[in-house]
């Protein structure tokens, strides 16, 4: 409505309003705030040490070792070529995601029932079931290393991937259980109810409807089981010899009888960085809701 | 107390509005007089939220003033206004006690300790929560939350207004009634100004001496609950009010009658609409049914017995008109026309309503 | 919610049984064998009670590393709580640099843990690391492996660096969940800038704060790879955690018997610790629930 419309009892309303509306126009000033401080220097310690790492991965061990410099004064990608074209360098990565993805699918393929039963049913020892698996993430993995060394050299899986992933589930499956039942808690029973009635087994109905309803919850489970069974190295190290060798354990041959090859070292350091900034950056919009882990 | 001025106000969420349609809260010039009770009511959407957030200072508006008693309050900061506002989910402050929650602005405002009790007291009393005073204030319920937060707005004898943002939403049906006898009382003794809003017409009807009604971002009338009744202002409001809505047909004017699907509809009085969309607004309190040859040719779908009086569901046309029938009238079992009450008859064009010539627009 | 009782819910959770039984049961069921047996090699095992036991509880050994530990978390839970909260509290509500805020504040916590280390171990060399460096040019002395304290403040700041991110991005997924009404109302009832935090934010964080303190405490209590990086554990035993002391015992000297001891004990405090957690949270949410 463009015209000027006169109604018994309305306000007055103008059609034209462009008129002096830029000089009435008010804007709330932007004060200089404490948060934009803290923040810049709480970024900053963060990004300092890895800047640092990035920095020393494009620089020649002389240059490295001669003094410092603030970025690289003769750039080279040579530290990036060694990794990339030797396969005992670059295996090591493709063995650390083969035992990542391992894990996640396995975790989240038994966490899903579990956390079912758990945020749906009640049963026989219910609580103390769900307590001990908890505890499960509190157990030390320096506590684990050992007898998980004999237990798999006994059944002939040392050294293999599955064995990582399989040692990995002891943290990540009570994890995965513990963030899928806090999101399953959210979805209102009466869904479940209703796709009963309708004719549905429970098996069609856990994957056409109440799998999609959680995504998100799965997303920030799957999320985390990456995120821990990437970081973690006592356990793969010592689960491994050659074969499934991860490539943060690789990274300890830099150390040679000439000293430490500081420039590849740091290549290393920063190419494993990279598959997680890959995963924040896709994952970037689900974070901050994917932290409160259903909960808040 | 105080009266508000809104002068030249409207308001947009971008940053630079240019077409109309940028602005969710196109410009308006109002008065809200002092002590009186208004409701805003519209439909989700319309703005009328956006409005009260000008008042109590949480939104600056793109352009305008906002004026209280005169002073200008544009830019005042929330505090400064001293209103005090309830809004749609109860706030209420989880780890402290009743009285600590009531307490907690004139705390805030440094008031001296024995005065402070004094007024928590009155109020507790005031909103029926003395017994509660003790208690924490979680794992209340969503009406006692709601009554805490109007006490907390109570607690400061002197506010300039009270605004409610959809107070009731979240509180069970026979609640809405106390809480909405509760606060007309409370209206009634203290005399505060209070601006309601909601999009439930019965609550704006009941509570307000005032209503004004919102659509697209737009005041389109501003009356007592009569006057929105018998002349509504725009098509909206008649079909916003009421229950069933007002009933609109397109219609030819010609001198003081109409035409309206073939029929001749009598008005009484001329109307000047020519060369618009012109439509005949009438309420289903004002629709008779007969039979014959007179009136509009209609069909009676089913009638709705709702206990004070009856709804006739009618087709004319294709489309669908509802008349109100008194609980004692029969409706004859061969009714095919309508006819329409001259003086429950309101000409819109545009959507806008047309006075007759002769009276004061 | 009342939960149905359905005994067949078993069926459900028996995956999960069958493969942390495997993963940590049998496991476990080792340790506790080695627990109460000793060896003189070639395989051959005889019972030892709980020799092993008394041993490690009369050991000093143990006993300084769990007082490092326990003085490691104490300083990191007190340091990055606070930190974390101040940090969310300071990020962006939303829009590009909310999205910015949060990769950068992630991006620590997806670095395996020994690059961590070597990331610190590079930085803090007086030779070719920028902080180390620095420290050195005006005038402080600091050399994380010879100094005591040097080879503290740097385990410290590394963990404070590396995991304060995660308490900021719980906390702040807390602080997302308060509707703009509460902060309004606030602004009404004219509440300080600390009342809004203590009776608004405080409250709402609660939950997702005790998950972060229970998890980091329960992380920081089993660190092993970051500081085994940087310091090894020295100088001296000066950074000879818990895990890092174990892992030395059973890898190292191959003392199955009493690092097995050491193991079960080391298992129940934090079992112990954390329960208490635990028990702390639910009776939260339950409180919550009521309310």
């Amino acid at each position: 409505m463009t015209h000027t419309a006169q109604a018994p009892g309305a306000a007055s309303i103008p059609g034209d309003m462009t008129a002096d509306r830029a000089a009435a126009r008010t804007r709330r000033l932007r004060r200089p705030s404490g948060s934009v401080v803290v923040m810049t220097l709480y970024l900053l310690f963060l990004m300092l040490p890895i800047y640092w790492l990035l920095n020393m991965s494009l620089k020649t061990n002389t240059e490295i070792l001669s003094g410092l410099t603030l970025f690289p004064h003769t750039l080279t990608f040579e530290n990036y070529a060694t990794i990339l074209t030797d396969a005992s360098w670059y295996m090591g990565y493709v063995n650390s995601l083969i035992y990542v993805v391992m894990n996640t699918v396995i975790s989240l393929a038994v966490a899903l029932p579990a956390a079912y039963a758990f945020s749906r049913y009640s049963f026989m020892g219910d609580k103390h079931l769900f307590f001990w698996l908890l505890t499960n993430r509190m157990a030390p993995p320096a506590v684990f290393a050992l007898p998980f060394f004999q237990l798999y050299s006994s059944v002939g899986l040392f050294d293999t991937h599955i064995a990582v992933a399989l040692a990995h589930c002891l943290f990540n499956v009570p994890l995965a259980v513990w963030i899928l039942e806090g999101f399953m808690r959210g979805v209102p029973r009466e869904i479940d109810e209703t796709a009963y009635i309708d004719g549905y087994s429970f098996g069609k109905f856990f994957v056409k409807i109440f799998m999609p309803l959680i995504a998100s919850g799965i997303g920030v489970a799957a999320f985390f089981c990456f995120m821990f069974s990437w970081v973690e190295l006592l356990l793969s190290r010592t689960l491994t010899s050659v074969d499934a060798k991860p490539i943060a354990a690789t990274m300890t041959r830099t150390v040679g009888a000439a000293g430490v090859d500081w420039g590849v070292l740091a290549a290393a350091g920063v190419l494993t960085i990279v598959p997680g900034a890959l995963v924040i950056y896709f994952v970037r919009n689900y974070i901050a809701k994917g932290f409160a882990l259903g909960r808040v | 107390m105080a009266k508000i001025t809104l002068e030249n106000l409207a308001h947009s969420y971008l940053p630079n509005p240019s077409a109309e349609d940028d602005f969710a809260l196109k410009e308006l010039n109002h008065d809200w007089a002092d002590g009186e009770a208004y409701a805003l009511l519209g439909s989700s959407g319309c703005g009328k939220s956006t409005l009260l957030n000008i008042i109590s200072g949480l939104l600056i508006p793109s352009q305008g003033r906002v004026l209280f008693d005169g002073q200008d309050m544009t830019h005042a900061p929330t505090a400064e206004r001293n209103i005090a506002q309830v809004f749609q989910f109860p706030v209420v402050y989880d780890t402290m006690t009743v009285r600590e929650n009531l307490a907690f602005p004139l705390k805030n405002r440094r008031m001296p300790a024995d005065e402070i009790a004094r007024r928590v007291q009155k109020v507790g009393a005031m909103i029926g929560m003395e017994a509660e005073l003790g208690r924490k204030a979680r794992g209340l319920t969503a009406d006692a939350k709601q009554k805490i937060s109007l006490g907390r707005g109570m607690v400061r004898e002197d506010v300039n207004a009270l605004l409610f943002d959809e107070p009731l939403t979240v509180i069970d049906p026979h609640m809405k009634w106390e809480l909405r006898t509760q606060l007309k009382k409370l209206h009634h003794d203290f005399g505060h100004t209070m601006i309601y809003v909601t999009h439930d017409q019965t609550e704006a009807l009941t509570f307000a001496d005032k209503v004004v009604v919102m659509y697209d971002g737009r005041v389109v009338q501003i009356g007592t609950p009569q006057e929105l009744f018998e002349r509504p202002a725009h098509t909206f409001v008649g079909y916003f009010i009421g229950s069933p809505g007002m009933n609109l047909f397109d219609a030819e004017l010609a001198g003081t009658a109409a035409t309206v699907d073939g029929a001749r509809v009598e008005l009484g009085r001329a109307y000047a609409a020519r060369g618009r969309r012109v439509q005949l607004g009438v309420r289903p309190e004002f629709v008779r049914i007969g039979t014959g040859d007179a009136g509009i040719p209609a069909r009676v779908r089913r009638v709705e017995d709702v206990g004070r009086h009856k709804i006739v569901r009618l087709e004319v046309a294709g489309r669908e008109v509802s008349a109100i029938a008194g609980e004692g009238t029969r409706i004859p079992a061969d009714a095919n026309r309508i006819t329409f009450d001259p003086e429950g008859i309101n000409v819109y064009a545009d959507d806008w309503r047309v006075a007759p010539e002769g009276e004061a627009a | 919610m009342n939960k149905t009782v359905n005994q067949k819910a078993w069926f459900l959770v028996l995956p999960v049984l069958v493969l942390v039984a495997f993963s940590a049961v049998i496991p476990l069921m080792t340790v506790v064998n080695y627990s109460v047996q000793d060896t003189f090699g070639n395989n051959v095992f005889f019972w030892n009670g709980i020799r092993w036991f008394e041993e490690m509880l009369a050991d000093e050994r143990m006993w300084n590393a769990l007082g490092r530990q326990l003085v490691f978390s104490s300083i990191i839970l007190a340091i990055e709580v606070p930190l974390g909260i101040l940090v969310a509290l300071s990020m962006p509500k939303r829009g590009f640099w909310a999205s910015f805020c949060l990769v950068v504040m992630s991006l620590p916590l997806l670095i395996p843990w020994n690059v961590v280390g070597t990331i610190w171990q590079i930085f803090g060399r007086i030779d070719i690391g920028l902080l180390g460096y620095t420290l050195d040019a005006i005038g402080i002395d600091y050399n994380y492996t010879q100094d005591f304290y040097a080879a503290w403040i740097t385990v410290v700041v590394m963990d404070v660096w590396h995991w304060t991110s995660l308490v900021a991005l719980l906390a702040y997924a807390g602080l997302q969940s308060i509707p703009d009404a509460y902060y309004q109302a606030a602004k009404i009832d004219q509440a300080s800038r600390w009342a809004v935090f203590r009776y608004i934010e405080l409250p709402k964080m609660a939950g997702v704060l005790m998950i972060a303190i229970l998890l980091r405490f329960m992380d920081s209590f089993m660190i092993y790879t970051e500081p085994f990086v940087v310091t090894g554990g020295g100088p001296g035993n000066a950074t000879t955690f818990l895990s890092i002391d174990l892992v030395k015992m059973a890898l190292g000297q191959f003392d199955l018997g009493p690092a097995a001891a050491f193991s079960i004990m080391y298992f129940l405090v934090i079992l112990l610790i954390s329960w208490v957690f635990y028990t702390v949270m639910t009776n939260l949410d339950k409180r919550d629930a009521k309310g």
